[in-house]
């Protein structure tokens, strides 16, 4: 480095800790270096929430939150979305990011989440982290579904109709509170526009803390990996991790071949399967919004029918009180739960390589259930489906409630001093 | 442990083709005829004339300029000359001059927007397309219907058959086999055009809906191949520095 430009930094470190945090973060912080495919996740899920954000700057600037129709008899908020698709340059490239980044959104997280899974990245001390990632689930699972809402087609209206509607079943509040978030009686321009502040201002800005506080925590701890065993607890005469290599450069150079393999899968969706099969973009969708015209199957995206399925999945009044509360609490607590895996799972190793039979096999049943919830989820319900949802649904939460007996009964294989590379 | 990862994965997979068959579809089975979709611009452009001429005395195509077909290779002037009737502008929206109140009053609903009827028509039975090139051609009389029309494909339709002078007239035969009622449909009285060439104009006009519900599909497409290029040559770049970065990583 010059001197000049020496001066500079010097000039900036002794007023903020440019340097420092660097170092903290990038050059001198240690991640284990037999991180596998599964650990490209994390970085492509920030990836995505940067692309969602600069394409959602741009459509704020020609979307228009307002439900009154135009002189053609179209819903104004419709209509901007086609005119940003048609007369805004570059705008169908700038919603098809948008639109396609909520699904790979999804995508991205869920991966991420199977990852923490498979290596029990949740365990001690990594308890925050898991619980910061549950909330950011939980944000994004908000964020999705109020950004649905706004181009206000016929599966935008109805979806929330029905969801704002699960409220409304709550006893003593619910009637209530179902007006409070539509801000009026039915789904209507209100609903719209708070949807849309939600959606743009408050809602990111919650996940934006979150992650800075997902990654903060991280880097606190020191990254898992996929043996599950702690680098630092081996470490040279400098302190530093023998299994451990700076992110700088050698995990940002891997993150980027993980970001062009990423954006390959992600452009050929964009480019030649925006709508992705009628499940990105749902051809109901197309339709304006018409509160007077109920279609005939209402199906929300395909990231929340699993959750939708385990709603629909209680179908017995409890307490006197309606099976619709019961749905509403139960698919709650399907999502509430994965925060407790820290202090659900007992097994004396982290990882799944090291991990028994008995809890593989009991993975694999419940990534199956998961699997049959997303896809009975889009489905309309029959008595034969609903059964299975029923089914499914206990396995999902069997596998979290049991947890604490299987993963204590399975036969685990020791684990290593150090991690294995090849 | 990799393979423990991929025989999760392989059972993964096993259930979701599985899946299915668990929860077999109910309900009214669609079927329709494929529909010859062309982006050639003479096909377009015959489609443009039809919709003109049959579809906008009651439809709107209100997201589109006419200028907008000049992508579909049309001058303004062609436009102008052979499309346009009423004293717009060309770069106006193509929209009916009724406004959808009165439609309202007199039709007893108001005739959809058809700009987005292509992507809106979408199902697990076929695409858009698929849909209305089964409907068009699948008009038959019904002399219970307030309009004299009845269709195939969507049962009990408000629209009468706006091309019947170009189809002819078909009539329904309903058999009933094991209590599931079959309509075929049979061509009593010929109109202007023989069956092979409504088939093609109806097809000429489901392209146009096509090309009008996305005209930058094409584009998409074309500019979708220059990205995946340059980013199979960035992987391949990305991926040669990962490698030299990592070669003292043992």
């Amino acid at each position: 480095m010059t001197t000049k430009s020496q001066e500079l930094l010097n000039w900036i470190d002794e007023r903020f800790p440019l340097t420092s945090t660097w170092k903290e973060h990038l050059s001198e912080y240690y991640a284990p270096k037999n991180f596998n495919f599964w650990y490209f996740f994390g970085s492509l899920a920030l990836l995505v929430l940067v692309i969602q954000i600069l394409t959602g700057i741009f459509l704020v600037m020609h979307y228009k939150p307002d439900a009154s129709l135009n002189a053609s008899g179209i819903p104004v908020a419709f209509a901007s979305v086609e005119y940003i698709m048609r007369e805004v340059p570059g705008g169908w490239l700038i919603r098809y990011l948008h639109s396609t980044g909520a699904s790979a959104f999804f995508i991205v997280v869920y991966l991420h989440m199977f990852r923490g899974l498979l290596y029990g990245s949740y365990r001690k001390p990594r308890e925050l982290i898991w619980i910061f990632g549950t909330l950011i689930f939980l944000a994004l699972m908000a964020e999705a579904f109020m950004g649905y809402l706004l181009p206000w087609g016929q599966m935008s209206f109805w979806g929330a109709q029905v969801i704002v509607n699960l409220f409304s079943a709550i006893p003593v509040i619910g009637p209530d509170l179902s007006v409070v978030i539509r801000g009026d009686f039915v789904v209507s321009d209100a609903t719209l526009n708070r949807f849309f502040s939600f959606h743009v201002i408050a809602v990111p800005l919650v996940l934006i803390g979150l992650v800075v506080a997902h990654i903060v925590a991280l880097h606190e701890v020191g990254s898992n990996n996929p043996d599950g065993v702690e680098i630092k607890k081996k470490k040279d005469a400098n302190g530093i991790p023998l299994d451990g290599i700076p992110f700088h450069p050698y995990y940002t150079v891997k993150d980027i071949v993980g970001v062009v393999g990423f954006l390959i899968f992600f452009t050929a969706i964009v480019f030649f399967a925006p709508e992705g099969g009628g499940y990105f973009l749902e051809y109901n969708n197309f339709i304006p919004a018409d509160p007077l015209k109920t279609p005939p199957h209402i199906a929300p995206v395909w990231y929340f029918t699993p959750f939708y399925s385990i709603l629909r999945a209680v179908t017995y009044p409890l307490f006197g009180i309606d099976a619709k509360f019961w749905g509403v609490v139960a698919m709650g607590a399907a999502v509430v739960i994965i925060a407790f895996l820290p202090w659900l799972d007992r097994s004396p190793v982290k990882s799944i390589r090291y991990k028994g039979g008995l809890f593989k096999g009991i993975l694999a049943v419940f990534i199956v259930s998961f699997f049959i919830l997303g896809y009975l989820g889009v489905l309309p319900p029959t008595p034969g489906r609903t059964l299975v949802a029923q089914i499914c649904s206990v396995i999902y939460f069997a596998f979290f409630l049991a947890m604490p007996w299987y993963s204590k009964l399975d036969k685990c294989k020791p684990e290593p001093d150090r991690v294995t590379f090849k | 442990m990799t393979i423990s990862v991929f025989k999760t994965l392989k059972r993964l997979a096993a259930a979701a083709l599985f899946a299915p068959t668990l929860a077999l579809a109910a309900g009214a089975v669609l079927h329709l005829d494929k529909a010859p979709v062309s982006t050639d611009p003479a096909a377009l452009q015959a489609g443009a004339k039809t919709f003109v001429n049959y579809c906008m005395n009651c439809h709107s195509a209100s997201f589109v300029r006419y200028n907008t077909l000049t992508q579909i290779g049309l001058t303004e002037q062609e436009i102008r000359d052979n499309l346009m009737f009423t004293g717009e502008r060309v770069g106006d929206l193509m929209k009916v001059s009724a406004s959808p109140k009165e439609q309202k009053a007199w039709f007893g609903a108001t005739p959809p927007d058809l700009t987005l009827i292509a992507r809106q028509r979408a199902s697990e039975f076929g695409s858009g397309a698929d849909w209305l090139y089964t409907y068009l051609r699948q008009f038959y009389r019904d002399p219970n219907r307030p309009t004299g029309w009845n269709n195939k494909v969507f049962e009990n339709v408000g629209m009468p058959h706006v091309l019947w002078e170009l189809q002819g007239e078909q009539i329904a035969k309903v058999s009933e086999h094991d209590g599931v009622k079959s309509i075929e449909l049979e061509l009593a009285k010929p109109g202007k055009l023989s069956a092979q060439e409504y088939d093609k104009t109806v097809a000429d006009l489901v392209s146009f809906l096509v090309w009008m519900g996305e005209p930058v599909a094409e584009k998409r497409k074309s500019v979708g191949v220059v990205v995946l290029i340059f980013l199979a040559g960035l992987f391949a770049l990305t991926f040669a520095l990962k490698k030299n970065y990592w070669k003292d990583v043992h």
